[in-house]
């Protein structure tokens, strides 16, 4: 899983310090900051019959990505998660697959 | 009812959208549909529009069915004839789902953010001593912006 090793956990510190004696340069890598898809692309309606558009946001278990992954800002997850409940009404969106 | 909150009630939108089995004949479908309208019609609202999505799979199984026929209509309408349509639809067999949303305050809501877009952008724009909208060929493309995207990265999807 590469995403895991980027992410700085919470035992970040004592790692890296083992990392920079092992493997010197290593550790030079910064993680670029997220942006809200919908920030980003001016994107003013969040409609739950754009699947397309809601579809990344669903990842295959069902379950909303939390803002934590994604980076949507606050707003935009709150009327996304309208959204996406909407969607699971009529069908569009999965409730759970397993 | 004074004469302004029947105004505020007429401008009231909803959008209902309904899952016929994927069986269903044209015709069928049709007259369904009359059947609303003649509701529609009965409680002074108006149907704005009407659209047929055609087949679809479900994303999970209602009933028997994996997959359905949408159909979506944009009602305007009182909250009234709204649940009168949601009574009659809940009571009918050949109708595997259908949800209600009212609309006309996002929509509202849409529409003034992206005009309050429009008018900075074109502010900002003359400003610069630019023309108000923005010319082909000009600022970034787009391939180097997509290229550059890396919000995504590292999700697991």
């Amino acid at each position: 899983m590469a995403a895991g090793q980027r992410r700085s956990g919470p035992r970040g510190k004592n790692d890296k310090k083992a990392t920079d004696k092992t493997q010197g340069q290593r550790r030079t890598l910064f993680r670029r900051r997220k942006v809200c898809k919908f920030c980003a692309d001016k994107i003013d309606d969040i409609n739950y019959k754009d699947v397309k558009l809601i579809g990344p946001f669903v990842p295959e278990r069902g379950k909303i990505l939390p803002r934590r992954i994604s980076g949507t800002c606050a707003m935009h997850q709150r009327k996304l998660q309208t959204a996406i409940k909407r969607a699971r009404q009529i069908a569009l969106v999965p409730y759970v697959t397993d | 009812m004074t004469a302004e909150a029947a105004a505020a009630i007429e401008g009231r939108q909803y959008e209902l959208v309904y899952i016929l089995p994927p069986d269903t004949t044209e015709q069928q479908a049709a007259e369904l549909h009359e059947q609303i309208a003649a509701v529609v019609a009965r409680m002074h609202g108006a149907i704005e529009k009407s659209e047929n999505w055609g087949r679809k799979k479900l994303a999970y199984d209602i009933g028997r069915h994996k997959e359905g026929v949408y159909v979506l209509d944009v009602i305007n309408g009182s909250g009234e004839l709204m649940k009168e349509i949601d009574r009659r639809l809940r009571v009918m067999e050949q109708v595997v789902r259908h949800m209600i949303v009212r609309v006309d305050e996002e929509k509202k809501v849409v529409d003034r953010t992206r005009t309050r877009r429009q008018t900075a952008s074109e502010r900002r724009r003359v400003k610069r001593g630019l023309p108000p909208q923005r010319q082909p060929g000009e600022g970034r493309s787009f391939e180097r912006d997509d290229l550059d995207d890396d919000r995504f990265d590292g999700v697991e999807v």
